[in-house]
């Protein structure tokens, strides 16, 4: 029988974790919990270590030093101690090309031990959920991207885990596919079910998730409540100012001519203005326009995730967004 | 329960994906009539050469069937990832690993009886001790299957599955007294012969159709049994190191 989210005592316990392959410190020393029932975020940039902490806690990759607890079983030693506590929805489809899709359903709830009706029950109401009926009987080789996203997502929740771990879920697939799976994590968090999810889309973290750790080569660089990451932001003033010219050179000097605002150039050539102070744009508009720079739009800004993000790693979330992106298909957001 | 549950459907999966497949069946029917053929228009004999050959081509069936269809049913699943599904299963490795073999090893012993049927209408099969012949062609079977699936956990590729299990599979044919004595080899090659599996099934079964064995029917069966444990061993070793890494 499938567990009941609500009763396991459903956490994962992290301490110094390591990873290296070769050269390359791929995990370097992380400890982190999830608690019962909560959406515990994962966000960082290609090649941060994401996936490779995803494997070692599933048991698909080996461990260098430190601990795992799943589900209060230790699996350090014993990754298959836990296994049937957990739900996998990989990065990339990895369901059978020559089964259809509701073969494909049936097929991974018996890698769980469910009986057959059992589990064409489940496989039938899993394609209602996720849209995927009519398409119940079709190969699996000859479904969409998104299609193939689905069904995968739908096996990973087969058996209906207790604790989930999303790799990437909604990379790569279109927009109203997208918003369908949100809707479906937002429904399992909701029921219970403790779900570590890895995103490079900032604003799906923001939206979706509890508690978010910021990973950067490696090592986990800030880990908070989302709330109280967002915290950190919004008591500024932020104003953006699209203008005729670059601004790049202008900022020293504006940063000279109005001490109480801080002034940086954007990578688009507009000028942000931060300040804790509401920012008055009459002076601004003046400043610029004696310098024959016009002001095209000026729009207030109110900070999210994606600042914390930047001013927690350094990285350019535009940047990192575009990186997936040309790696993992179209973008979604 | 669970755990044979899904034992149960990997193994009904890959015998509906894999191995029920029209090429597969006619690779079964076909690579044995060959091979019997050839052999049996080579001998110049006549229909009384047949339970000569009869050995030789049952282990010829198996031994190719099974190795073949591993580079599919693993290095494939490996290649495409839907093997970390059953990585990601609450079953044991060596479960998992049976129940992926399973299939390849009952092909192996279907095809090993299609020559014996085709033989049945040119000879006279009521000599042959089936009691030995058909412990012998299982036991082939799995050391077969085991063989190939150490081949198909050692490389990434299927094409260097292929071409590993070639490396094998044919100098087989000719050091394992399918078709020609160990006696008649060069006192030189005939050690190799006595490390390949295949050489003492090959043994047991012209013992057991022909009367003619060089050791002991016990040993053959326990030096089998030895390279089945051996090999399977190996093989999970070899998936536990280079897979999960």
């Amino acid at each position: 029988m499938p567990h009941t989210p609500s009763v396991i005592g459903a956490t994962i316990e992290v301490s110094g974790l390591s990873k290296r392959y070769g050269e390359v410190l791929a995990v370097d020393d992380i400890s982190f919990r999830v608690n019962k029932g909560e959406l515990f975020g994962f966000l960082g940039p290609n090649g941060a270590g994401k996936t490779t902490t995803i494997n070692m806690l599933t048991g698909l990759a080996r461990l260098d030093t430190g601990t795992i607890r799943i589900g209060g079983i230790e699996c350090t030693q014993n990754p298959k101690a836990a296994q049937h506590l957990i739900g996998v929805v990989p990065d990339e489809s990895n369901l059978y090309p020559e089964l259809t899709g509701f073969e494909n359903l049936c097929f991974c709830a018996a890698l769980y031990g469910m009986r057959k009706n059992e589990r064409q029950t489940r496989a039938r109401e899993l394609l209602d959920t996720f849209g995927l009926t009519n398409a119940a009987n079709r190969k699996f080789a000859g479904y969409s991207k998104g299609m193939k996203r689905k069904l995968t997502f739908a096996a990973g929740i087969i058996h209906q885990p207790p604790i989930l771990f999303l790799d990437e879920p909604t990379t790569g697939i279109d927009v109203s596919s997208a918003r369908q799976v949100r809707q479906i994590i937002a429904g399992l968090h909701r029921k219970g079910t403790t779900i570590f999810l890895t995103t490079h889309y900032i604003e799906e973290a923001e939206r979706l998730c509890e508690r978010i750790a910021f990973i950067v080569n490696g090592k986990i660089v800030r880990s908070d409540r989302t709330a109280e990451l967002l915290q950190s932001v919004q008591g500024k003033n932020v104003l953006l100012l699209s203008i005729s010219n670059s601004g790049a050179n202008l900022t020293e000097e504006m940063n000279a001519s109005f001490p109480q605002y801080q002034f940086q150039s954007t990578s688009s050539g507009q000028i942000q203005v931060e300040s804790p102070e509401p920012v008055t744009v009459g002076p601004l508009t003046r400043f610029l326009e004696e310098r024959e720079i016009q002001v095209i739009e000026a729009r207030r800004y109110l900070p999210s995730l994606e600042d914390v993000f930047v001013q927690v790693t350094g990285i350019e979330a535009e940047l990192m967004r575009k990186e997936k992106e040309k790696a993992g298909g179209e973008g979604n957001q | 329960m669970k755990s044979w549950i899904a034992f149960w459907n990997i193994l009904a999966k890959d015998m509906r994906a894999y191995y029920l497949k029209p090429p597969n069946i006619s690779w079964g029917i076909i690579f044995p009539l060959a091979w019997t053929g050839m052999f049996f228009i080579r001998s110049g004999g006549g229909l009384e050469t047949v339970l000569a050959l009869l050995p030789g081509v049952m282990t010829i069936s198996i031994l190719f069937g099974t190795t073949s269809m591993l580079a599919v049913t693993i290095t494939f699943e490996k290649r495409s990832r839907s093997f970390e599904r059953l990585l990601l299963a609450p079953i044991s490795l060596e479960l998992l690993m049976l129940a992926k073999t399973s299939g390849a090893i009952l092909f192996g012993v279907v095809n090993a009886f299609v020559p014996v049927v085709i033989a049945a209408f040119l000879a006279d099969l009521s000599g042959i001790t089936w009691p030995l012949v058909v412990p012998a062609i299982i036991l082939i079977g799995i050391v077969s299957t085991f063989l190939g699936l150490f081949i198909a956990v050692s490389v990434s590729e299927i094409f260097e599955a292929q071409t590993f299990s070639n490396f094998f599979r044919f100098p087989m044919i000719f050091l394992c007294g399918l078709f020609f004595p160990i006696m008649s080899l060069p006192v030189f090659i005939r050690p190799l012969s006595y490390i390949l599996p295949i050489t003492y099934g090959v043994d047991i079964l012209h013992g057991a159709v022909n009367g003619e064995h060089i050791m002991s029917f016990a040993l053959n069966f326990i030096i089998l049994g030895a390279f089945c444990i051996v090999l399977f061993a190996l093989s999970l070793r070899n998936i536990k190191r280079r897979w999960i890494v």
